[in-house]
């Protein structure tokens, strides 16, 4: 049995996007309101850890497709699974994670079915028979508050930290709907040739700790002790457009309206001045230390802790405190 | 090969911004074209100067989006179109995109749609898809390379940025593609392009133009309404500065407070 409440779990080879659990929170709290379960939907192959998974964090029923031409990501054979999926189950609401593959999937089907997508949810109440998502907008200086009043589902993407995870129950389980895939590997247009992954890196976009070089760490080597830091915490390596324009560190690491938006729990800015571009990508850190030679710098309007003076000085020492405090 | 930029003009990324009645205005900031979309316009030129064809640029928006179309005039487009008409008013993104696809239609021997991976303004990042649906084109949205196009076979080859890495991926021509910064270094506007921008005429469509159905358009159309719109609340944060005699004393009263913050 389907309910009337879906969550998209997203995944890339088999390994879950921990926001799609936090989708999975918020829809067990809408569905409670109407007396209602979850279903998840698991699209991939090799899915049987990702389904056991998604009972651990709380769905009631999986439906999944687990097929050969969904190994990888490709947006016509996952959107049309999944725009299938929607048409028979017929859910109220559909929640997911707002990650590149969210955004394609889940506007093609919502193009397929008619109805409207909201994304970067940070906040999602229900009012009227609706729900009334509240989303950043103009790079985060605004919020807006937006509706899908008539069209169903409403199809909703949540920006991944901006709500919490449930806590796992392991062995719990429940019913597992299996669908065939729509597409056969021949109808696929797009195929996949390789990847091109930065190994051991953690990624800025899920990442609870994340320490960003900007101007002020003078040249690709600057990023080394940057890189120390984050490791020693756990975290990624951020930077501000001014570092990736100087060609010091690739794009993949900005953080900026025009790089990735972030709300890690830390947010440990380096020689970075805090131009409103940069900003909208962060300001939604819970903690915020700024360190910073300029002591008028605008970061540090921002931050909760500052630190005025020589980041190679200060960056060192910060890294060699906490291998220190943490045991490693 | 025929290639079309979609462009928005959205306020300047570092506006201030003043809203007033749910109505979002932004003095006397310059509307600018959403920097974005600068690296599809780019691309376009770019694929022109390598294939041939031609490179069109359009946008929907009021009448002053014709500005926007102006920069993409002078920086070496062949022709631009506005989709302008009260009716699109209160658009989302399934009309835009709706819109966007019966224009893209209307040029026709289109084989590239290229779109900025979002606008500055909505933030959703949505458009391009719905447009490839609507289309019944290939999709391939965050490209970061174009590392080949057979015009002759109709295939593309790209990059496109994941947030696990680049997923290196081929397809067949026509295709929406969305792009992301680092695909190219878009152009200034030459002197010759400005003077030859300003004394174009930019035929604008309306709603009749492109035989789109009332009830799929503008706020009729939309399947997502916005309430309200304010100001995000001011965080009252005070900056605590650590001080101390050496960076090793500054960084243990560092880690002192981010230690009692429970963020590691």
């Amino acid at each position: 049995m389907t309910n009337k409440v879906w969550v998209y779990i997203d995944q890339f080879k088999g390994a879950p996007n921990p926001a799609s659990w936090e989708a999975l929170g918020l829809a067990k709290t809408i569905a409670d309101l109407m007396n209602s379960g979850v279903t998840a939907v698991v699209l991939g192959s090799g899915m049987d850890a990702v389904v056991q998974k998604a009972f651990a964090n709380g769905a009631d029923s999986v439906m999944v497709c687990d097929d050969a031409t969904l190994t990888d990501y490709r947006v016509e054979p996952y959107a049309a699974v999944f725009t299938k999926m929607v048409s028979e189950g017929k859910p109220e609401i559909v929640f997911g994670a707002t990650s590149t593959r969210g955004r394609d999937i889940f506007s093609a089907s919502a193009a397929d079915l008619n109805t409207g997508v909201i994304v970067d949810a940070t906040e999602v109440v229900s009012q009227d028979g609706a729900l009334v998502a509240t989303r950043p907008v103009y790079a985060g200086k605004l919020l807006s508050k937006v509706v899908c009043k008539e069209r169903r589902p409403q199809m909703i993407l949540l920006r991944p930290r901006a709500f919490p995870a449930p806590v796992e129950t392991v062995g719990k389980s429940g019913e597992v709907i299996k669908v065939a895939a729509v597409l056969d590997e021949n109808s696929i247009v797009t195929k996949v040739a390789e990847y091109i992954v930065e190994e051991g890196q953690v990624s800025v976009d899920s990442a609870a700790v994340i320490v960003s070089g900007g101007r002020g760490v003078n040249g690709p080597e600057g990023f080394e002790p940057i890189s120390k830091l984050a490791a020693v915490l756990g975290g990624a390596v951020g930077a501000s457009r001014a570092a990736v324009d100087a060609g010091w560190i690739p794009y993949v690491h900005q953080v900026g309206q025009t790089g990735k938006v972030v709300s890690p729990d830390l947010y440990i800015a380096v020689g970075i001045s805090g131009a409103v571009q940069h900003q909208a990508g962060m300001r939604t850190a819970k903690v915020i230390v700024a360190i910073n030679k300029d002591a008028e710098a605008p970061i540090f309007n921002l931050a909760k802790y500052g630190v005025v003076g020589d980041l190679f000085q200060i960056v060192p020492a910060l890294t060699e405190e906490f291998k220190k405090r943490l045991g490693k | 090969m025929n290639i079309v930029a979609c462009v928005k003009q959205t306020p300047d990324s570092a506006a201030k911004l003043q809203v007033e009645n749910n109505h979002v205005s932004w003095g006397d900031s310059p509307l600018i074209v959403n920097p974005w979309d600068e690296y599809a316009v780019e691309e376009s030129l770019l694929l022109r100067e390598k294939f041939g064809g031609k490179s069109v640029a359009i946008s929907m928006g009021p009448e002053s989006a014709m500005e926007a179309l102006k920069t993409c005039l002078a920086v070496g487009c062949d022709e631009t179109y506005l989709i302008s008409d009260p009716v699109l008013k209160g658009s989302d993104v399934s009309s835009t995109a709706y819109t966007l696809a019966k224009a893209i239609g209307k040029i026709g021997d289109v084989d590239l749609a290229l779109f900025g991976r979002q606008a500055i303004d909505g933030d959703t990042g949505l458009t391009s898809s719905q447009v490839a649906r609507y289309l019944g084109w290939t999709l391939l949205t965050y490209v970061i390379k174009i590392v080949e196009i057979d015009p002759v076979a109709k295939t593309i080859k790209v990059e496109r940025m994941m947030e696990e890495g680049r997923q290196v991926c081929t397809a067949k021509l026509p295709a929406v593609v969305s792009v992301v910064k680092g695909i190219n270094e878009p152009r200034y506007p030459s002197f010759m392009g400005i003077r030859k921008a300003a004394k174009a005429t930019i035929p604008v469509w309306k709603a009749a133009d492109l035989g789109l159905e009332p009830s799929k358009v503008g706020a009729a159309g939309a399947a997502v309404t916005w309430m309200d719109i304010y100001p995000l609340p001011v965080k009252e944060t005070k900056v605590e500065i650590i001080q101390g005699s050496s960076p090793e004393e500054i960084a243990a009263k560092l880690a002192d407070k981010i230690m009692a913050e429970k963020v590691i």
